[in-house]
């Protein structure tokens, strides 16, 4: 029997800033081709831990690994190479093209005097073909609408070729068809390419759409962990979010939507 | 773009070499190249060939030397702080550099070491002012680093008020005076061995780091998460910037708006990629500084301050870029 090592591990962290923890001994495992979904209401810390993972923040307490392997001594470049991440968008300063700054995912892959090669070029276009989204390759990164930004950027960290995608809260401040796109995208790109997703979301719904596993943040502690299915009850969006709501199976049990109490009979 | 702009500031170095109360024929000029290419004596008298060798073309160079490393800091500054409108000025580099080099001619120090007083005085203010903006977090961050230039930039003035109250009034003072309105008038063949190397190497790393640079403008984190170390390359474009802007200024006083205005057109112009940026603000700047100084030395019969005249111009494009920018410039 072949033991699996998880690709990314996340061990007792405790994350947040010097003197003020965010949250606490949280311990999760993603696989390659597993997407897992972080809920948890507003300031509840998803972007920290985010952050903590990906070396942008120092852990307070806990390991990060990789195959196994701690990296907290890894540098930015390494990290960069393991790690895609998708934060979320702002508008910029410069009136770079979308094509520049999806070229701008493959810095770690060159020295740092080094100008991009044509290999890099070529990886730019495919991420771009990936994602669908030739024809805003030549426009300003300012002018292109959010959601557009949103999967340029998936673009970006798909460039990167990284093993491990992190997306902070992906679909806010998207339309309805944009949300899908991006969902899509994600979830094709876990199964064709073996990525190990960490995805947070508003929209617990989200979960049943593209996510394997699914945490739940609260009170600076992880509360829950498990499939959709599991983890997304009444209860739990209850004791997460204040609020009444059903969770009802639709398309034959294949999808379950959350429906606020007062529209039920 | 940049083959037009090679050929104006060729253009506008024999124009340079020309103007003046010392008049160079054209004719004069060519028989002089073709002398010094073929090794054959000179035909021109010895003070013609004096006013080229040792009066205008070390002021051109100069001149040339200055506009470059100005704008290619300005570039830099605005890349590496994410904001269009940052300048040497804005950020109080020039007036910690002012402040450094006055302290070096009040001590009567050499040239040399008034470059490195200069240095120390724009490292000074642009560390402070950074270090401020650092440390007051959650506010808009530009418009603290902006204002804390500002303040910083008042304080190193008045230290430099303070040096002009206690120098000598004969001597240095008229020096100190004159030299901070910003001229070349006093430009010397030796000058140019002090302020050409340190912008050269201020201006190859800049050079190299370019596609980095690009990267930077994203932000501390995206660039971290994109894999590029921004500690140590901050350290290194802001020591680069601040070195030529130190140049620039112990070799001529504060010659303003020349490190905003430059690469922010030239922005508008050839997109914001430092790979592009960076070259064309290089050319640009020492067209703009040449074309410039050429006009305060020949416009009246008394020599105008080229810091006045840079201001002068570089006000309205400043106020017409803060109206006209396409999008939100403090944003």
């Amino acid at each position: 029997m072949v033991v699996s090592v998880p690709c990314l591990s996340v061990e007792d962290l405790s994350y947040g800033y010097p003197g003020h923890a965010v949250g606490h001994h949280v311990d999760f495992t993603v696989a390659a081709g597993e997407v897992l979904c972080v809920l948890g209401r507003n300031g509840e810390g998803k972007s920290t831990l985010f952050k903590t993972i990906l070396g942008l923040l120092p852990p307070l307490a806990g390991a990060v690994r990789v195959d196994g392997e701690p990296i907290s001594s890894w540098n930015s470049r390494r990290r960069a190479l393991t790690f895609g991440y998708v934060p979320q968008s702002g508008a910029g300063a410069f009136p770079f093209t979308v094509r520049e700054i999806v070229l701008m995912g493959r810095t770690a892959h060159r020295g740092a005097f080094t100008a991009p090669s044509a290999a890099d070029r070529e990886a730019a276009a495919m991420a771009i073909n990936t994602l669908g989204i030739e024809h805003l390759a030549e426009r300003e990164w300012a002018r292109v609408s959010g959601g557009e930004r949103q999967l340029a950027l998936v673009a970006r960290a798909l460039a990167q070729e990284p093993r491990i995608l992190v997306l902070d809260e992906p679909t806010a401040s998207l339309d309805f068809g944009n949300q899908l796109r991006v969902l899509e995208a994600v979830r094709g790109l876990a199964e064709t390419r073996a990525l190990s997703v960490l995805l947070s979301t508003h929209h617990p719904e989200q979960a049943f759409a593209c996510a394997d596993k699914v945490a739940v943040l609260a009170g600076g502690e992880l509360v829950r962990l498990g499939t959709p299915a599991e983890v997304i009850t009444a209860e739990t969006l209850h004791a997460c979010y204040s609020v009444d709501v059903a969770v009802l199976p639709v398309a034959d049990g294949r999808y379950r939507v959350c429906v606020p109490r007062l529209y039920l009979p | 773009m940049v083959v037009g702009a090679a050929v104006a500031l060729v253009l506008l170095v024999t124009i340079a070499v020309i103007v003046g109360p010392y008049r160079i024929p054209p004719a004069d000029l060519i028989a002089f190249l073709v002398a010094k290419l073929t090794g054959v004596a000179s035909p021109l008298s010895a003070s013609a060939e004096a006013v080229i060798l040792q009066i205008r073309l070390p002021r051109i160079f100069a001149a040339m030397a200055i506009g470059a490393a100005l704008a290619a800091s300005g570039a830099a500054y605005q890349s590496l702080f994410r904001n269009p409108l940052v300048s040497p000025d804005i950020l109080g580099v020039s007036s910690g550099a002012a402040l450094g080099a006055v302290i070096g001619i009040f001590l009567s120090l050499p040239i040399i070491a008034i470059e490195a007083t200069s240095f120390c005085g724009g490292l000074l203010a642009v560390l402070t002012v950074y270090g401020i903006a650092a440390a007051i977090p959650g506010r808009d961050a530009v418009l603290v680093l902006v204002l804390a230039g500002v303040v910083i930039g008042a304080l190193f003035g008045a230290g430099v008020g303070l040096l002009k109250f206690l120098a000598d009034p004969y001597n240095q003072l008229p020096a100190i005076t004159f030299w901070l309105l910003g001229s070349l008038a006093a430009t010397n063949p030796a000058d140019l061995t002090s302020l050409l190397p340190a912008v050269a190497i201020g201006l190859v790393p800049l050079g190299l780091l370019r596609w980095r640079i690009d990267v930077m403008t994203l932000g501390d984190e995206e660039a971290t998460a994109l894999g590029v170390s921004t500690r140590v390359l901050r350290i290194i474009v802001i020591a680069a910037a601040t070195l030529m802007t130190s140049a620039a200024v112990a070799a001529s006083g504060i010659i303003g708006w020349v490190g905003l205005v430059v690469p922010h057109l030239t922005r508008l112009i050839v997109g914001p990629s430092f790979t592009r940026l960076m070259p064309v603000s290089v050319l640009f700047g020492a067209c703009y500084l040449l074309a410039v100084d050429t006009v305060a030395r020949t416009l009246g019969t008394v020599e105008l301050p080229l810091g006045v005249l840079t201001a002068a111009l570089g006000t309205p494009v400043f106020l017409w870029l803060l109206a006209f920018s396409r999008r939100p410039a403090w944003s």
